[in-house]
């Protein structure tokens, strides 16, 4: 079976996020970007596939600026055969990217598409969801065991309160959590081979899609930090200041 | 305007996040209809047609609503949600499963996770695991908002006098079916509603001691919480973690046991009432969002503070008993 795999360029989320001081967005001026640390669940799950000997071939899709393609490249260096880049100025929505990614499918005809559940930067968590929808296809949202049957796939879920498991058919769409698998590291020889698989360039307009913004975003602010409070000397000032001054127990 | 609140139950009862979610739909303004969808739950539905400001609660009783399957529930409110200004669901993974299934049927934008309402089509929410604050404008005719539950306080369970209404509607996929499911059974209140949180990080050293946590949350009924970095390390399942990746909390007390704090943490619980953090190493991040920081051994304090509180809580008993 084909499998797609949806990426996200995020900044990398070991670093520390800065609002702009006009407060129109956060500051990605400079930042180190990475892949989005779901999408690379996504990618490490589609290649296991492949290595169990389930999928016989791992697309990977990514929509955006040319940078993109850095993480398309580190995609192909996990594992994945070839990459697509949307190109598209900036990055758009994810009812847009939807759409971008519906195209994709009816190209591609994948039996699976696996994305990660939510960008770590605009924290969403609709773009799998929506292309289920535009696709018809069922879905399997914050994924923690995938297990793949003839023409259906088993996916267990982190729920509230606890695990759910759901039987769909192919295609289908699965959306990652962060306990699936743990992601490898990319070798060097992997990384150096990754330079020479294909990397397809389309765009919207060749995919039929009209990508819009109906969301505006109006301001980005700091949220309000809480400041360190006191020290305590033990546990009996601990529980006196909970009783008599926070007035919490 | 007129609002649609899509319900979240277990069949049986009305979770809290339904409450606050109606609460947020106040703030909107304008008609709040309720939709609870599931098999089973006319009770749901009638408990719900009491909550403060409803003005009618639709019940779709139906096998193929028994398990909330995105698939079925998200044609069936997309079909009655476009006669609606506005749909809101609580941001559980309940609704986070279906509502982007509902937007993208409709062909709009959703906004997710809001943590305010500034106006009828503007609203705040967390961007960048809550390190940042994002204030967004829908120009969409039908909004489609995930609310973050412990952002609102719940409206009053009691004295509205909505009325119940069925609806036949019945939406099978046959792409999708439910296989089972497994809860965690606890006797401790759930999470993400408990006024009192008591969690565990890395410095809990191993599984078994969190039952240290237990018997004080037992005292205080608390619910248990755990790190990323506890859960990662395997000492407690991954449906106690309090995170940005996990649950998010907003208790009016939350006491913070061996974790450093990571950011990723600090994202699940800032919007506590009152933190307290325990810990050993006093450089630990965890002291700089704390109100009251106890820089000791958690092993010396838990049972200490266990008998602490025992003694408060014998203290407080008349002296009759």
């Amino acid at each position: 079976m084909k499998i797609l795999v949806a990426v996200k360029r995020v900044i990398d989320y070991n670093v520390k996020v800065r609002v702009k001081p006009d407060q129109s967005d956060v500051d990605l001026a400079n930042v180190k970007m990475a892949l989005n640390p779901f999408c690379e669940i996504a990618v490490e799950e589609a290649v296991r596939l492949k290595e169990a000997g389930t999928a016989d071939e791992v697309v990977v899709v990514s929509i955006g600026p040319k940078a993109v393609q850095e993480q398309l490249r580190t995609a192909l260096a996990l594992g994945a055969d070839r990459a697509i880049q949307v190109e598209t100025d900036d990055m758009p929505d994810s009812l847009s990217a939807a759409k971008i990614l519906k195209g994709v499918v009816e190209k591609e005809g994948p039996d699976m598409v696996i994305l990660g559940k939510q960008s770590i930067d605009s924290d969403n968590n609709q773009t799998g969801q929506m292309l289920g929808a535009l696709t018809g296809m069922p879905q399997g949202t914050f994924a923690s065991k995938v297990e793949v049957g003839d023409g259906f796939v088993n996916v267990t879920r982190e729920i509230d309160g606890g695990l759910q498991t759901v039987k769909l058919n192919l295609p289908a769409i699965v959306t990652t959590d962060l306990r699936l698998n743990e992601p490898r590291y990319a070798s060097l020889p992997n990384i150096m081979k990754a330079k020479r698989k294909p990397l397809e360039t389309t765009s919207p307009d060749e995919l039929g899609v009209e990508v819009k913004r109906t969301i505006k975003l109006l301001k980005v602010e700091t949220p309000a930090e809480r400041s360190a409070g006191v020290k305590v000397a033990d546990v009996d000032e601990l529980v006196d200041k909970l009783k008599n001054e926070a007035k919490v127990l | 305007m007129s609002i649609l609140v899509v319900a979240e139950h277990d069949n049986n009862a009305v979770d809290p996040s339904t409450l606050k979610t109606l609460a947020a739909a106040q703030k909107i303004g304008g008609d709040i209809e309720v939709l609870v969808a599931g098999k089973g739950c006319s009770t749901v539905a009638e408990n719900v047609a009491k909550a403060d400001g409803v003005k009618k609660v639709m019940l779709a009783d139906n096998e193929a609503y028994e398990h909330q399957l995105a698939e079925n529930i998200s044609e069936l409110v997309a079909d009655l949600g476009k006669n609606y200004s506005h749909i809101l669901a609580p941001a559980t993974t309940t609704g986070k499963n279906f509502m982007p299934r509902v937007a993208a049927l409709l062909d709009v934008a959703q906004v997710s996770d809001i943590i305010s309402v500034e106006s009828d089509d503007t609203f705040k929410r967390p961007i960048y695991a809550g390190n940042a604050i994002a204030t967004v404008q829908s120009e969409d005719n039908i909004k489609v908002i995930t609310v973050r539950a412990t952002a609102f306080d719940a409206v009053a369970a009691e004295g509205g006098s909505g009325d119940v209404e069925s609806i036949d509607s019945v939406f099978n996929n046959d792409k999708s079916e439910f296989v089972g499911e497994q809860l965690a059974e606890s006797e401790r209140p759930d999470l993400t509603a408990a006024e009192i949180v008591i969690s565990g990080g890395r410095g809990m050293q191993n599984g078994d001691n969190f039952h240290m946590l237990e018997d004080i949350a037992d005292k205080l009924g608390a619910a248990v919480g755990a790190s990323r970095a506890a859960v990662d390390a395997g000492f407690v399942p991954n449906d106690m973690q309090v995170g940005q990746t996990g649950k998010i909390v907003a208790p009016q007390l939350y006491v913070a046991v061996g974790i450093s704090g990571a950011i990723q943490h600090l994202a699940g619980m800032k919007d506590s009432k009152v933190i307290v953090a325990i810990n050993k190493d006093e450089e630990a991040p965890i002291f700089q969002v704390a109100d009251y920081g106890l820089v000791a051994d958690l092993f010396d304090v838990l049972p200490e503070l266990k008998e602490k509180l025992k003694n408060t809580f014998e203290d407080s008993l008349p002296a009759s008993i």
